[in-house]
């Protein structure tokens, strides 16, 4: 049988995340296909067809499709996943939601969030937050998965057959009209697959201290983070959130500044592969999980490690 | 204009979880429980929605065993006017939570049903969409502002890449994101009113739906450890180590 991706983009550039969910898709079957819906995206549908494991890409091009509409994408993929054994999506905010009603529409109960592929019916995912692991096998004759992406290599796309095939859509549900979307924009890399992830607490105390840790980043060509202390008090905006309720994060090195460490907190984050923790308070939770633990005051803390920085850099140029 | 609220019982956000010994789930008894943290964001938008003048009755709605009650009596409290109760034993699957809920819909006719975009128990992600779908009414959701105006609503979503506004009519299935609103705290005179409120209970067995699990359960286990590392002196040292020893700088 065969394995339908949906992929994630915004009609320019592929998604990580649908790389990341291709691999995990070829820890299944070696036979892919992946369907992009989009409006003029003929190259970025040419582009993924030139992954190796992908024999083939469906696209679906229309105006109406140019916003990922929940509604108008759910016919689409339900009108061929009868020839699927299993249908897969990132499960980001675009996967988790067109997924479910995909799920419900063919009377299938769908596994959300997957991390390890065991076989091609049983899967492990993360309940409460990641502090249990539910090893789980769906019984349904399609399986329908959302995979988290950071838990898979993204693949290549390079070696493929480069096969695209146009499909029709006339299907626009009608009761959704897209407005507009407002997107974070920053010179760094993106949060979620940035390598070196810096991210400030309540310990910043306000919005303006935020640039001590810009400025950090801009030094390890790092991605901004925060906790979700320091967004409900609005020191910077809900897309720098990291935790359970933000985005999932597995950078080489997490450098963690006035996060106390809640549990909320964690579960964006503790499968850093380094994880750094700068905290005055020496009772802090957030040092239990921290290789490198470091009781100061931000505020005197930051600057050295700047200039530290600084003269890491001479030394090599 | 009637408003429909799930909410889920689930274990105290504040409660670090234990896994069983024997691999069979997570410790529930004598765990301290409440409403799941998005669903009392959803209450409290119902609430705003109606004191704004734009409904004028509040349902809320769990499935769940007899404790249910008490979720329900605590969205009650909160201020909404009256509890259905759909009482199981069983942990059902949103799949069929969400086929509950429609039947549960079709009956009272809400024009917007409420949810919490996610459960922090099974943090699966699906109910709204999946009765959004049966419903075939249009979903709204990880909503952080929800606006009425006249048969639409414009809500903003909140989405890995920032934020993304639509336009929906009514009626429709909103998940609610946990920047919507500060929930607020029931008073002692409105808990005791709450106890006189009606909640209307039906066996889920009586609905004529197929609640069995479709997903096997096979084991829970706690997720690997990680070792606490060690304290550097300044950050000098924390500098050396991380170029050094970690090699990650």
């Amino acid at each position: 049988m065969t394995i339908l991706v949906l992929a994630e983009h915004n009609n320019i550039d592929i998604k990580s995340s649908t790389l990341n969910t291709i691999s995990a898709a070829s820890q299944i079957d070696q036979d892919i296909h992946v369907l992009v819906t989009g409006y003029q995206c003929e190259e970025l549908a040419k582009d993924i067809s030139k992954c190796e494991k992908v024999s083939k890409v469906y696209l679906a091009n229309n105006e109406k499709l140019k916003n990922p509409i929940a509604e108008n994408i759910e016919p689409i993929v339900v009108s061929l996943a009868n020839n699927y054994s299993h249908i897969m999506a990132p499960a980001t905010t675009f996967g988790k939601n067109i997924f479910p009603r995909i799920a419900v529409k063919l009377d299938i109960a769908q596994v959300s969030d997957v991390i390890k592929i065991i076989s091609s019916d049983t899967f492990m995912r993360p309940i409460y937050a990641g502090n249990a692991i539910a090893t789980v096998k769906s019984n349904d004759n399609i399986k329908v998965v959302t995979v988290r992406p950071t838990s898979f290599d993204p693949v290549e796309t390079s070696g493929g057959k480069e096969q695209v095939e146009n499909i029709s859509f006339d299907n626009d549900s009608g009761s959704v009209e897209f407005i507009d979307r407002e997107e974070s924009q920053s010179e760094r890399p993106e949060l979620s697959t940035a390598r070196v992830v810096i991210s400030g607490g309540r310990g910043l105390q306000n919005a303006e201290n935020f640039k001590l840790l810009n400025e950090i980043a801009d030094k390890l060509n790092a991605a901004v983070g925060a906790s979700r202390a320091a967004v409900d008090a609005g020191y910077v905006s809900n897309d720098y959130q990291v935790g359970q309720t933000g985005k999932v994060v597995v950078p080489d090195l997490y450098i963690a500044v006035g996060i106390s460490g809640a549990i909320q907190h964690l579960a964006g984050m503790k499968e850093s592969k380094v994880i750094v923790a700068i905290n005055k308070d020496e009772e802090a939770p957030i040092f239990n999980v921290a290789d490198y633990g470091l009781n100061a005051d931000l505020f005197e803390a930051l600057p050295q490690l700047s200039s530290e920085l600084d003269k890491l850099n001479t030394i090599q140029q | 204009m009637k408003l429909l609220v799930t909410v889920k019982r689930v274990i105290d956000y504040n409660v670090q979880i234990r896994v069983k010994a024997d691999g069979s789930g997570v410790e529930k008894d004598n765990v301290k429980m409440s409403m799941n943290p998005p669903d009392e964001n959803a209450v409290e938008e119902a609430l705003r929605i109606k004191e704004a003048g734009k409904a004028d009755e509040i349902i809320i709605l769990s499935i769940g065993n007899d404790k249910a009650q008490e979720t329900i009596r605590t969205g009650l409290a909160m201020g909404a006017d009256r509890g259905i109760h759909i009482k199981t034993d069983n942990d059902l699957e949103p799949l069929a939570i969400s086929k509950i809920i429609s039947k549960v819909a079709e009956e009272e006719k809400p024009s917007v049903i409420l949810m919490g975009k996610q459960a922090i128990d099974d943090d699966c992600n699906q109910t709204g969409q999946m009765t959004s779908a049966l419903l075939n009414w249009p979903q709204a959701t990880f909503a952080s502002k929800i606006e009425i105006d006249g048969q639409n609503a414009i809500v903003t979503r909140e989405i890995d890449e920032g934020l993304e506004r639509i336009k929906v009519s009514i009626p429709f299935v909103a998940s609610c994101d946990l920047r919507l609103n500060e929930p607020r705290y029931a008073s002692l005179p409105n808990i005791m009113k709450a106890k006189k409120k009606p909640i209307d209970t039906k066996d889920a067995s009586s609905l004529g739906i197929n609640i069995e699990p479709r997903i096997e359960q096979i084991k829970v286990e706690e997720p690997p450890v990680r070792q606490k590392g060690i304290m550097v002196s300044d950050v000098a040292e924390l500098v050396q180590k991380l170029k050094h020893e970690a090699k990650v700088i």
